[in-house]
């Protein structure tokens, strides 16, 4: 028999030996959404084209009313263009954060029944969503394609960073959602209201450029920062802004470490309070 | 030896909410009770000790036994053990890994094929992904699924199902194994051929396991030491025999008074209206428990706001149903009684079995009373009522293994020359 000693005690809070746990339990993350993309599109017709119609017929639907009709500006970019690399931020970060903060409670069944480290079922649905957004970047690049932009090296490059910034951003955000949501029903009927207000402070329909003097407001929205720096990276609608994804970077840190300490904090009660 | 559990003044506290609408506590109530000033909260915190200082050991390949009353902590133990709730105070220290079975097919996936589920269901047990690789085969042929392994669970019938999600659970080897009631389920069968994996996992490799059932016969083929828990604390800690025979003795002395129906869903006109049950045995004394082949009395109070008789026709009834919800038998005073007076509203009905024809394990009871073909009053799953085995056949042998909670005893005897 080899040693493997568990000693349980009334609560502790974080420790960094969680960290550890959440590495050992990396097989079950692999599982769970291997299970959610397993699930998603059975019974289906088309499958997996699902996620390359949303986004596309989003866009669409967008270039003619805002681009054609309203002449929203595009920061002399084609309009679908401009708008699609802000979608595929944008629904990846919403995706994320709905699911991520329904995520306990959808899985009610296993989480009173079996021991894991919580995190892992969050930290899973994110990455399902990481999923669609690759398969979401094959219209992306055919659109750069028609259109004919290459992205210049130091775009690419800062790409992940971006990435990494949305799947903290929607982790942090969705952590704390999750664990309201375990006790307080009421998560689950704001969430889709609050996802389509927080659209509106997102440059994902407009230029950032929109609000003047008044944008370092928004900047504090983590998103504003990706899509720009996104635009601006891919088809060099402005210069690079390192300041503000700095700004970025430090919010959704903030949204992290709240997000986690207030998940750590209740995780332990899930079981007695879903 | 280093024991491979031990438990230390452990306490579990619940605190229950009471709401004076009932149902959920949304933001907005605590809230609103966060702001008010007068004593008079909306919201009533009530405390309640599953658990009080419990201290326990178990060591290396000890298969311990947990028994006891609905309520006495059982769940609540099995819970604080496989870390799905922590306890409020003291500590347990576990050597070994665990694996905890709280139910079978724990996050099965009904539009996953079996085969899916397989993996699914193995990685959420704590098994390695190499692992169920290694034992895919032997899970599928345990399961005896072979033919549907691609085929989505949802299609599947309960009883490949349960066939299914046992079979993985079965094949997980952690150190120390805690599982609960799962043997509750499937054929009579496949029960038989789980506890007989179940002892070869013990017997052979010389794994501990924790083991809570009110399958008396399952803890006494499987266990060598058992303890009972009552209102939270261990009363009794020792040999199942002795454990069990203790437990069976508390089930037949404990007096109960007549049980109530008031907090009970009910169906029904209302007019009259079942108050309460008492069951006592031949000689009058209340009991709280039938008893395999004796006489039990079912002793129904009624009352009425409106009327002061029960006229004729009346049908008035106490249907028998298994835990798991089939129907086993009904006595109605339809098909039993002759008597055709109006019944006086201040006395008892009492509906007499002569010679309970049930076997060892709990059943559930409906009561339901008739007035000139309307249903005044119907109470679905009233209460619950154990019964424990008796000399039913009168040749001094007691049902038979696997039957337990399920079965009608018929008087019969054998020609056999």
């Amino acid at each position: 028999m080899h040693e493997h000693t568990t000693t349980i005690r009334p609560k502790k809070l974080f420790s960094f030996s969680d960290l550890k746990e959440i590495w050992d339990y990396r097989e079950l993350l692999y599982f769970f959404s291997w299970r959610d993309l397993k699930v998603r599109y059975k019974q289906t017709f088309v499958g997996v084209l699902w996620a390359i119609f949303q986004p596309f017929i989003t866009m669409v639907v967008f270039s003619v009313f805002f681009g054609q009709l309203a002449k929203i500006p595009s920061d002399g970019v084609p309009y679908p263009i401009f708008v699609y690399v802000g979608l595929l931020f944008w629904q990846f970060f919403s995706g994320s954060l709905s699911d991520t903060s329904n995520s306990l409670i959808t899985n009610q069944a296993i989480v009173t029944k079996i021991y894991f480290p919580r995190l892992v079922l969050p930290i899973s649905s994110v990455v399902t969503q990481c999923v669609d957004f690759i398969i979401g970047t094959v219209i992306l690049i055919g659109l750069m394609f028609y259109y004919g932009y290459t992205p210049h090296l130091i775009g690419l490059l800062i790409l992940p960073l971006l990435l990494i910034i949305t799947f903290l951003a929607s982790v942090g955000l969705g952590l704390f959602l999750a664990s309201i949501n375990v006790k307080y029903r009421d998560v689950r009927y704001v969430l889709p209201f609050f996802i389509q207000m927080l659209l509106f402070v997102t440059p994902v329909i407009y230029p950032a450029g929109i609000a003047g003097k008044y944008s370092w407001v928004l900047a504090l929205n983590p998103m504003m920062g990706v899509i720009q720096s996104a635009r601006a990276a891919l088809l060099g609608t402005t210069v690079l802004n390192w300041e503000l994804i700095g700004i970025s970077l430090a919010a959704t840190f903030a949204l992290t470490i709240f997000g986690i300490y207030m998940f750590k904090k209740t995780e332990r009660y899930f079981a007695d309070i879903i | 030896m280093k024991p491979a559990i031990e438990v230390k003044k452990l306490s579990k506290k619940y605190t229950i909410s009471h709401q004076k609408n009932g149902g959920y506590i949304t933001l907005r109530d605590s809230i609103t009770n966060f702001f008010r000033f007068n004593r008079k909260k909306a919201i009533t915190k009530e405390q309640f000790w599953a658990l009080k200082d419990i201290n326990f050991k178990v060591n290396p390949g000890e298969v311990l036994g947990v028994i006891g009353h609905n309520g006495a902590g059982k769940s609540t133990l099995l819970k604080i053990l496989s870390q799905i709730t922590p306890p409020s105070h003291g500590e347990i220290t576990i050597h070994g890994s665990v694996g905890s079975l709280l139910e079978v097919g724990t996050g099965f996936h009904p539009e996953l094929t079996g085969r899916e589920n397989i993996f699914l269901n193995g990685a959420i047990l704590g098994m390695k992904k190499k692992e169920i690789i290694k034992k895919f085969d032997e899970i599928v042929a345990f399961a005896g699924i072979e033919k549907f392994l691609d085929t989505p669970v949802k299609r599947y019938s309960s009883g490949m199902y349960v066939r299914l999600a046992f079979s993985v659970a079965a094949h997980m080897e952690p150190d120390i194994l805690i599982i609960d009631e799962v043997l509750a389920v499937g054929d009579i069968e496949f029960q038989k051929k789980c506890l007989g994996k179940m002892d070869e996992i013990t017997k052979k490799d010389g794994r501990t396991i924790v083991f809570v059932s009110h399958n008396m016969g399952a803890v006494m083929q499987l266990c060598n030491r058992v303890i009972l828990l009552e209102k939270g604390t261990v009363v009794m800690d020792g040999e199942p025999q002795a454990v069990i025979q203790y437990y069976v003795k508390s089930l037949q002395t404990a007096k109960s008074d007549s049980i109530s129906f008031d907090a009970l869903d009910r169906k029904g006109k209302g007019n009259i209206q079942l108050s309460g049950v008492t069951f006592t045995d031949e000689k009058n004394a209340i009991v709280a428990n039938g008893t395999s082949g004796q006489q039990l009395n079912v002793v129904l109070n009624y009352s009425s706001k409106k009327t002061k008789a029960m006229p004729y026709p009346y049908r008035i009834g106490v249907a028998f149903y298994d835990m798991y919800g089939q129907a086993l038998f009904n006595c109605s005073t339809e098909v039993a009684s002759t008597d055709k007076s109006d019944i006086d509203l201040d006395g008892t009905i009492t509906c007499v079995i002569p010679q309970l024809p049930l076997s060892q394990g709990d059943y559930s009871l409906t009561f339901f009373l008739e007035v000139d073909g309307e249903i005044e009053d119907w109470v679905q799953g009233a209460l619950t009522l154990p019964v424990i085995n008796g000399d039913f056949f009168k040749t001094g042998k007691v049902s038979p293994e696997g039957w337990e909670g399920r079965a009608v005893l018929v008087p019969h005897y054998w020609i056999l020359h």
